[in-house]
């Protein structure tokens, strides 16, 4: 078979150098900048900086606050995955079983993708109100004097609902797809192999949506630790203080408020290495056992 | 072990579409009864309603002395081939065929006895570790027969197992299904739309057509004594010459002067639907009955002569060592090899 080629080394270099810039002006420069700015300390004033070394590597892991803000950051990506991964199978089962007006009834749950993270931001702002927001009433009714932005619990609990309430409809249209592309005999197989639907569902449903869940367990912890900014600038309203912020958005708060553009770095090239470690993991460790064709 | 029946039978779906008209039918104790008929006319349907996988709208089915109706497939004590084998692509071999006896809280002994002997009966031995991807066609069609074997069910059921595999398989399999099922003798329905694969399984054969039964008869019946037309068409390849004739004084005539030299049956219309078997016909005779032979096919064991009687089109079959050339050639119809069907109703005169 003959192959198809260009006959000239330029068009093909040029058809590739939009796609390169791209990548190059919006990532490699940056992270290139980033990496080199961590190793110097940066004038509060703007007028000047000096080599410090790793000094701001070493400073951040014996930084108490750094250590608390990284741990909520674990809890919080953990709430995030979980949840929003659970209540999404839980709804596309669910959704996958109904037969009558089952498109309306999908696309209704599909919609809150459409939000964008400041808005759904806003919106939680909004249900969680001191004064008249319907949740705070809930949990005030349970009991639980819930004080957005001011008390550290109820910030982080806003934070995890309206971060998991977003990210449910990209999960539930994979989990959705997922069930959907099961070939239908082998369900039926299984209804005649057992009788319970639950253990229907851990034996044969679940095994086979591995590869989908897999995937949507990388593409959730990247959101809850990068794509979750939005959500976390609003609900603690530009005032960290006491609030519970994630790593990302230390990185903003240190480089932009407090004009520690050095330790900024530092903090973002440790997010830059444990993406890349994210990632090893995914194509290396997990993805491999998971497959079956 | 147990006998099967069909109480009027029937389904409706919600949009008001009859896929099966009600359906009555008794199924002996340990026969293969073969469901046949061209795509859509309900036999899947059927399957699926004795397997529980569809609901029945009207009549009732007992399997055994019981009406399982309203029992959950798995509380049937059936066990199903699908046509696309349908097995679990995360379990290996031994785990595909012990996951209902699992279920049903067998201990792990009793499985892997179980396993071991259906793997032994199907030639699985060395496969039982392996996953569905890592068979073959024919050997994953095992495995789905080994997955209802060891079960030990009342009532096997195949949804056209063989479709998916290539004919040499096929005929292979077929033989293989067939012997299985006598050995263990357990009571079966199979759905095929080849009437070959009708032919040569079924102790009893279902001919269905447009979600109703046509005829019910062994294979030898349903060959020899079509109950429609439909039927006539549809059992045997090259299918039996249907032919309209022409009634005037007893007499009955093709067209174009051709008169057959037979007596007419008794019947109200003015024309009547005769049929002959390719077979059955002989070539050669004393000249009367002229065969305008166009196409010749070669099929090795056997020649098909493709042609015009009364310039209605006619086949006729004849052995390798016969010699035929195109053109017009004599042939004789046997007296007792005719049929006769009603020309509008298409049923047996």
């Amino acid at each position: 078979m003959k192959r198809a080629g260009f006959t000239t080394v330029w068009l093909p270099v040029a058809l590739l150098l939009p796609q390169l810039m791209i990548i190059a002006i919006f990532f490699y420069w940056p992270a290139a900048w980033a990496v080199q700015s961590s190793f110097y300390l940066q004038d509060p004033f703007g007028f000047g900086s000096t080599f410090v070394g790793l000094e701001n590597y070493t400073d951040l892991m014996t930084n108490v606050e750094y250590a608390k803000v990284a741990r909520f950051t674990v809890i919080y990506t953990v709430l995030v995955t979980f949840f929003s991964l659970a209540l999404a199978l839980l709804l596309a089962v669910k959704a996958d079983t109904v037969i009558r007006g089952a498109k309306s009834y999908r696309t209704l749950l599909m919609w809150v993708y459409a939000i964008a993270p400041p808005v759904a931001g806003f919106m939680g702002l909004m249900f969680f109100d001191q004064r008249n927001g319907p949740l705070t009433e809930m949990f005030q009714a349970f009991g639980w004097e819930f004080r957005l932005g001011a008390d550290f619990n109820s910030t982080a609990t806003a934070m995890v609902i309206v971060a998991v309430w977003k990210q449910i409809p990209v999960n539930f249209i994979f989990f959705l797809s997922g069930l959907q592309s099961i070939p239908k005999a082998v369900r039926e197989a299984a209804l005649i192999d057992n009788r319970s639907a639950t253990g229907r569902f851990w034996d044969v449903t679940f095994p086979l949506l591995a590869p989908t869940a897999f995937f949507l367990l990388i593409i959730n912890i990247t959101y809850a630790l990068f794509d979750t900014f939005g959500i976390v600038d609003t609900l603690v309203r530009s005032e960290p203080g006491n609030n519970p912020v994630t790593l990302v958005y230390k990185v903003f708060v240190d480089g932009f408020r407090g004009n520690d553009l050095g330790g900024s770095s530092a903090q973002s090239v440790i997010l830059m290495i444990l993406v890349l470690v994210l990632t090893v993991f995914q194509f290396r460790l997990i993805e491999r056992r998971i497959h079956y064709t | 072990m147990a006998q099967v029946t069909l109480d009027r039978v029937r389904k409706t779906y919600p949009n008001g579409h009859e896929a099966v008209h009600p359906c009555s039918v008794e199924i002996p104790d340990g026969e293969l009864v073969v469901l046949v008929g061209p795509s859509g006319c309900g036999k899947s349907t059927l399957l699926r309603m004795i397997a529980g996988l569809e609901d029945i709208t009207d009549g009732a089915l007992s399997i055994g002395r019981e009406v399982v109706n309203d029992r959950d497939p798995a509380d049937r004590n059936i066990a199903m081939v699908f046509q696309n084998y349908a097995l679990y692509p995360h379990m290996s071999v031994a785990k595909n065929m012990g996951y209902g006896l699992k279920n049903r809280g067998a201990s792990k002994a009793e499985i892997d006895t179980k396993v071991q002997e259906a793997a032994r009966i199907l030639n699985l031995g060395d496969y039982l570790d392996r996953r569905p991807s890592q068979l073959s066609g024919g050997q994953r069609q095992r495995v789905a027969m080994g997955r209802a074997i060891v079960r030990d069910p009342e009532l096997f059921l195949f949804d056209e197992p063989l479709s998916n595999l290539d004919a040499k398989l096929r005929n292979q399999m077929r033989i293989e299904i067939r012997a299985l099922q006598q050995r263990l003798g357990v009571t079966s329905v199979y759905v095929t739309h080849d009437q070959v694969e009708a032919m040569t399984m079924a102790d009893r054969i279902i001919v269905l057509n447009g979600g109703r039964v046509e005829q019910i008869g062994t294979p030898t019946e349903i060959y020899e004594h079509p109950a429609s037309t439909f039927v006539a068409g549809f059992m045997g390849a090259p299918p039996m010459n249907l032919m309209q004739a022409h009634i005037a004084d007893g007499v009955l005539t093709l067209g174009e002067e051709t008169h057959l030299p037979f007596a007419a049956p008794a019947v109200a219309t003015d024309s009547v639907l005769v049929g002959f078997r390719p077979e059955d016909v002989r070539l050669g005779g004393d000249g009367s009955m002229m065969l305008h032979v166009e196409i010749i096919e070669e099929l090795g064991a056997h020649r098909l002569l493709h042609g015009k009687l009364g310039g209605q089109p006619f086949s006729l079959s004849i052995g390798k060592d016969e010699v035929a050339g195109l053109g017009a050639q004599p042939i004789t119809l046997p007296r007792d090899r005719i049929h006769f069907f009603h020309p509008e109703r298409g049923t047996r005169i």
